[in-house]
């Protein structure tokens, strides 16, 4: 409570900790202590690192899905090629923080690793819809910290 | 008696030549993620060093002129590699440094996003990496390197200027028993 109270006080006088105690109850779980990290190498030098870094995560990103959803529509499933794909992916999920997204990675890999179809496609329609929804909000977040 | 310049006198503060910048660290960072380079870049930025990063360990070779082509005077003081990257990975990377004559000098660090690879620490330190650093790497990982780093160049910088001060100090008795 006492926490609440000294956030609040400081938070007359930096902007900064509003947007971040709101951001953490809108993010709810979709960004995790990576994007702090990432947020602590701006400066104003460089006030929009962290944008920037999400910009060239969405572009590569985009080319995964878009890699994997070729893949998965040859009907026959080349789990080595769709787990190197979603090794790529979940590694820039991790740099970035995307801790839903990557939690969907990893378990696509699992069921490429016993071989599991079914899995992988039902797995990958969630990744789809987690990695959308994260864009939205991130792209909300940037908005409103301008 | 001619005058014999006092070791003091000699202005030997000034010749670091052989020790290239001992300001900024050059680093040659080397990943085939766009997201990782970018965010590796700023870490090292952050802890003022001078960054390179290539998208591949081939370019790696090729900008330290291991390629066949004859660079120029290149001064690295540490190199940083993804473990796996498509072509050569960073262990064949580390090997090949390790294999030349004017790059093994060079600490080589690992990264990976691997959490099961305790075979893969081993195997990398067994062929000479400096460490090996699990993703996403941290700052206090980087500003660790940096402080061991320039505390080794310190530390090798000392020992050079002490050796010289001994070599002066034992010439100048020579010359005074000469009594030249």
């Amino acid at each position: 409570m006492q926490r609440q109270v000294a956030l609040i006080k400081q938070s007359l006088f930096d902007q900064k900790i509003i947007i971040r105690t709101q951001m953490e109850k809108y993010m709810q779980g979709y960004l995790d202590e990576q994007f702090v990290e990432l947020e602590e190498l701006q400066d104003d030098a460089n006030p929009n690192f962290v944008e920037e870094v999400a910009t060239l995560y969405f572009k590569d990103s985009a080319r995964l899905i878009s890699n994997i959803e070729q893949a998965l529509e040859r009907g026959s499933f080349d789990f080595n090629r769709l787990d190197n794909y979603m090794h790529q992916f979940k590694g820039s999920s991790t740099s970035i923080g995307a801790s839903k997204v990557k939690t969907e990675c990893t378990m696509f890999r699992e069921y490429c690793r016993v071989g599991n179809a079914e899995g992988c496609l039902r797995t990958f329609k969630q990744l789809k819809k987690e990695h959308a929804t994260l864009r939205k909000k991130l792209e909300q977040y940037f908005q409103a910290s301008k | 008696m001619a005058e014999v310049m006092r070791p003091e006198k000699l202005d030997m503060s000034n010749d670091t030549s052989s020790l290239g910048s001992p300001e900024l660290l050059h680093v040659l960072a080397a990943d085939d993620s766009i997201v990782d380079r970018k965010f590796i870049e700023r870490l090292l930025r952050v802890s003022s060093c001078k960054v390179t990063v290539v998208d591949s360990a081939t370019r790696a070779l090729q900008y330290l002129g291991l390629d066949g082509n004859h660079s120029f005077d290149l001064k690295i003081n540490l190199i940083m590699t993804d473990y796996s990257m498509p072509g050569m990975t960073g262990y064949e990377l580390l090997k090949k440094i390790k294999e030349s004559s004017a790059f093994r000098e060079i600490p080589v660090v690992i990264m990976s996003s691997e959490k099961s690879c305790l075979v893969l620490i081993g195997i990398c330190l067994e062929e000479g990496a400096e460490d090996f650093l699990l993703k996403p790497v941290k700052l206090a990982d980087v500003k660790r390197l940096r402080d061991s780093l320039l505390k080794a160049d310190e530390i090798a910088f000392k020992n050079i200027m002490h050796k010289r001060e001994l070599q002066a100090n034992d010439i100048y008795s020579q010359l005074k028993r000469a009594k030249i």
